[in-house]
């Protein structure tokens, strides 16, 4: 085994990344791979809440970086996806705990023994981000169609560029396709244009993510939603399939259909 | 109700386009580190200099900035006055 680490990233808080990281790591895990999840927001962690597992903590990231324990202490395994592991942050340090440097060595010790590094990265573009890119084959850069966000991504590509990390892949989170056809939210197509770099994923504003969140059991092992969905998508898509975008006009919405039906002239 | 007007009619911008447009210049800026009031400086200094070798009309002269795939352009247009040589003809 020779792992591939993806970072995810986005600039701005609260757009998606420790949920991206949780999901596509478990969508791995469920497709048969070896997964180390890494929680790289040292101070505000959340990945162990997000993959349910945060009563099981006992050593985390820095303890390993410190030596106070070994590698595999600080692995706590999902019960669901006996494939799937997290390495938590720890919460009572800050950033300036670790290195750039320090996770690339942990990253390296990794990469013989699972197939996929998921490092969920912190908001900001300080020592955490770049602690969190530092090991990355690939980084994969979320936002959401607000502009705010969009404009805190391209920031960001421009650094994992500067950082030789580059070329960044987009995922656009928390699309709302009625708001984008009434055109009241900027459209994927827009951003991409934008953003000027490769999308690998868009995925639709679902009530079933928060759910998921309450339950702490991630949304790409539900086999309904469409969020999940478009997770096991953008997995299979980091693993160079070719996987088409899937079509994320309202389903079951009655209304929705009637209208579109109406403006396309009924064919 | 001049809002209301418009948007019946359709001619109220819709803010995804509004939200597209705003997005472009402030990304242009950022990626050139540059603070948008800057480049009111750089059109004066600009002309400034060309002025010693050539004529121009100052009120004419147009700075802006330009996306090429990622990477940003400065784009100057600054039209020459004629020279009274030509305009005396």
């Amino acid at each position: 085994m020779v792992a591939k680490v993806v970072t995810i990233t986005s600039g701005k808080g609260g757009v998606g990344k420790t949920t991206a990281t949780a999901n596509l790591g478990a969508a791995f895990a469920s497709q048969g791979f070896k997964v180390v999840c890494i929680d790289a927001d040292i101070g505000l962690r959340n990945l162990d809440v997000v993959l349910g597992l945060e009563n099981r903590i006992v050593y985390d990231l820095v303890d390993v970086v410190e030596g106070r324990c070994r590698l595999r202490q600080a692995m706590i395994r999902d019960k669901r996806l006996p494939e799937l592991y997290l390495i938590p942050a720890a919460q009572t340090r800050d950033k300036s705990a670790i290195s750039p440097s320090d996770m690339v060595r942990l990253c390296n010790d990794l990469r013989g023994e699972c197939d996929w590094i998921m490092i969920d990265s912190p908001a900001g573009i300080e020592r955490g981000f770049h602690n969190a890119i530092a090991p990355a084959d690939i980084v994969v850069v979320i936002t959401n169609p607000e502009v705010s966000a969009v404009r805190d991504a391209d920031r960001i590509i421009g650094l994992v560029e500067a950082e030789e990390r580059g070329p960044a892949r987009l995922v656009i989170n928390r699309v709302k396709p009625e708001m984008v056809r009434r055109e009241d939210m900027i459209s994927p197509d827009d951003i991409i244009d934008l953003l000027a770099i490769e999308l690998i994923g868009i995925i639709p504003e679902d009530e079933a993510v928060t759910l998921s969140t309450n339950r702490g059991v991630p949304i790409s092992l539900d086999g309904k939603s469409q969020a999940g969905q478009a997770f096991r998508n953008i997995s299979l898509r980091l693993r160079g399939e070719d996987v088409p975008f899937m079509d994320i006009q309202e389903q079951g919405n009655i209304f929705g259909r009637l209208t579109r039906f109406i403006r396309s002239g009924g064919d | 109700m001049g809002t209301i007007l418009n948007r019946l009619l359709g001619r109220e911008k819709k803010s995804a386009q509004q939200a597209k447009e705003r997005l472009k210049l402030v990304l242009n800026y950022d990626r050139a580190a540059l603070n948008p009031g800057k480049i009111e400086f750089l059109k004066d200094e600009l002309i400034d200099v060309i002025s010693r070798h050539i004529d121009v009309d100052p009120s004419a002269v147009r700075i802006e900035m330009a996306q090429d795939g990622r990477q940003q352009r400065l784009i100057a247009e600054i039209p020459i006055k004629p020279s009274s040589r030509h305009r005396s003809r």
